[in-house]
């Protein structure tokens, strides 16, 4: 019973045979209610994660694209918070957006910045804390730094978070140009999930301290060999981390300070 | 757990995200608050910590939406042990669910769907909030959909079944009133001999919402569960006949879509209240 039901929720044209209406009406009408409840409602879920999408594509165009994700790939879970991490995807194989190939970036900026805002709390790192480390040069290389549970790096070859960031806010906005490669640490800082753009190095180096590389291996893997003239900053990375409280620990591989 | 018949009247709110800082800058003026339990399952953030300041404030209802109790699949335990944990953090005066499924073959459907009322269903609904009720440890209030279809299989009526996993199971009922309207215009059935028909003492809580008219494919009367309007005058209506029979309830205005001001909501909570200090039990 379920199987015909749930198949036919998503698919416009499945029929459910057994149902029954009491004044001998055709069900299809009534079924249709519970199939526009389905999609309508998890389209709303990808339109509030996804409103600079939505608002760059028109809002027909948006419910139409997300229908159709939501139709091919309906949540797994009840908990819609993480709901849409395919549609970046889905955005990359639909018809009618290829003059606009920054869109997957985009929506994969505004998914960044939904799960930072529900990711797990943590301390952040007082400023001081690395001092000893500092002192320390031949151990700084095998120290992995731990990054709050929120940070994301996003680096698209699309101008994504100019664009993103002029849609914020009251008022007219104005596109900006989008041929330009950019990159954004997305956290959440206090109440907020924020986009801070960053030098594509320090996004490299980011994403690889998320993944618990060492602070020397990040560092070199970091550095684009094939891109001219392009080098990390790392005190300013560094400072970058500890002021927005993204730093949340640091751990020795090579040896403690204090030892 | 609290009496399922609370004697004194108690009212309140489904917790909007856009009320909750202005809730918490004036004291809303309400007894409880309900929230979506899978609104709250996430690892942490703002929504948490808000909720955390709500429930020292106000008692709790954690009403869920997610666990697919009518489903054909074993219930979730990775989703049981979620509801644990907000439990467990929150102690939310109530805890409830619906007669509905929502999930099937691993995709979530994100609606209350209905299931046909028969001998199968009832044991298979009987055997999840008998599973539900003992890991999470506690008495789950079980929700009358509204519904829009009915089954040619169905051989008991809602009542009956609602009935029948109360005595079974030992859980109670969280009486939606909106619900019972709903589905007694869509079904061409009786909502005052629906609520009549129910386990008055089991009644744990009740649920006031809006709904949107619509015709179906003979033109007669179609309603939408919307949460998105007023409480109805015949809602209201039979509200009272309910609360003559039962006594006062908890009772909870729900509003998910077109929300207006948390003042609005508040005046609809006290006329809920003023039902309950006029009714004649």
């Amino acid at each position: 019973m379920n199987t015909a039901f749930a198949r036919a929720l998503l698919d416009p044209w499945a029929t459910v045979r057994g149902l029954r209406t009491w004044n001998g009406s055709d069900p299809s009408v009534r079924l249709d209610v519970y199939r526009n409840n389905v999609v309508s409602s998890l389209v709303e879920a990808l339109a509030d994660t996804f409103p600079v999408v939505r608002a760059v594509v028109g809002d027909a165009p948006f419910r139409a694209l997300a229908a159709g994700h939501v139709r091919a790939h309906p949540p797994r879970s009840p908990v819609l918070a993480h709901y849409g991490s395919g549609f970046a995807t889905w955005l990359v194989d639909a018809e009618g957006l290829a003059a606009q190939p920054w869109l997957p970036d985009l929506a994969r900026l505004e998914f960044a910045r939904v799960q930072a805002f529900h990711a797990a709390e943590a301390q952040a790192l007082g400023a001081d804390t690395l001092t000893p480390w500092l002192a320390r040069p031949d151990a700084l290389p095998g120290l992995v730094l731990h990054l709050h549970p929120s940070v994301q790096v996003l680096a698209s070859a699309w101008a994504v978070v100019s664009l993103w960031a002029a849609h914020q806010g009251p008022g007219p906005t104005t596109s900006p140009p989008m041929h330009e490669a950019e990159a954004a640490l997305v956290m959440r800082a206090g109440d907020d999930a924020v986009v801070v753009p960053v030098a594509s190095a320090t996004a490299r180096w980011v994403a690889r301290l998320c993944r618990g590389l060492p602070l020397g291996l990040a560092v070199t893997e970091a550095i684009d060999p094939v891109e001219a003239g392009d080098t990390l900053d790392l005190g300013a990375s560094l400072g970058l981390l500890l002021r927005l409280g993204a730093l949340t620990g640091a751990t020795a591989t090579t040896g403690d300070p204090d030892t | 757990m609290r009496d399922a018949a609370t004697a004194s009247p108690s009212v309140g709110l489904g917790l909007k995200s856009a009320h909750t800082r202005e809730a918490l800058a004036r004291g809303a003026v309400v007894d409880f608050f309900e929230v979506h339990a899978e609104n709250f399952m996430v690892d942490g953030g703002p929504a948490l910590r808000q909720l955390d300041q709500v429930r020292a404030r106000w008692p709790l209802s954690l009403h869920g939406v997610g666990l697919s109790l009518g489903g054909e699949a074993p219930l979730d335990v990775a989703h049981l042990d979620r509801l644990k944990r907000l439990i467990e953090r929150f102690e939310p005066a109530w805890f409830s669910e619906h007669l509905a499924w929502s999930s099937h073959g691993g995709r979530w459907l994100n609606d209350l769907l209905p299931l046909p009322y028969t001998a199968d269903t009832l044991a298979r609904v009987c055997r999840h909030v008998d599973e539900a009720q003992s890991h999470l440890g506690r008495r789950l209030l079980l929700e009358n959909p509204s519904t829009y279809v009915q089954f040619e299989t169905s051989t008991m009526d809602e009542a009956f079944f609602l009935c029948e996993v109360v005595r079974r199971t030992g859980c109670g009922l969280l009486l939606d009133v909106n619900n019972a309207y709903v589905s007694a215009v869509n079904h061409g059935g009786d909502a005052r001999a629906f609520i009549e028909a129910l386990p008055s003492a089991a009644i744990g809580e009740i649920h006031l919402a809006g709904f949107a008219e619509d015709v179906d494919a003979a033109g007669d009367r179609l309603l939408i569960d919307s949460h998105g309007a007023p409480v109805a005058e015949a809602v209201w209506a039979l509200y009272a006949h309910a609360l003559n029979l039962l006594g006062p309830r908890p009772t909870l205005i729900e509003r998910d879509h077109d929300v207006p001001l948390l003042s609005v909501l508040e005046a609809e909570a006290q006329q809920a209240r003023a039902a309950m200090q006029g009714a004649s039990p």
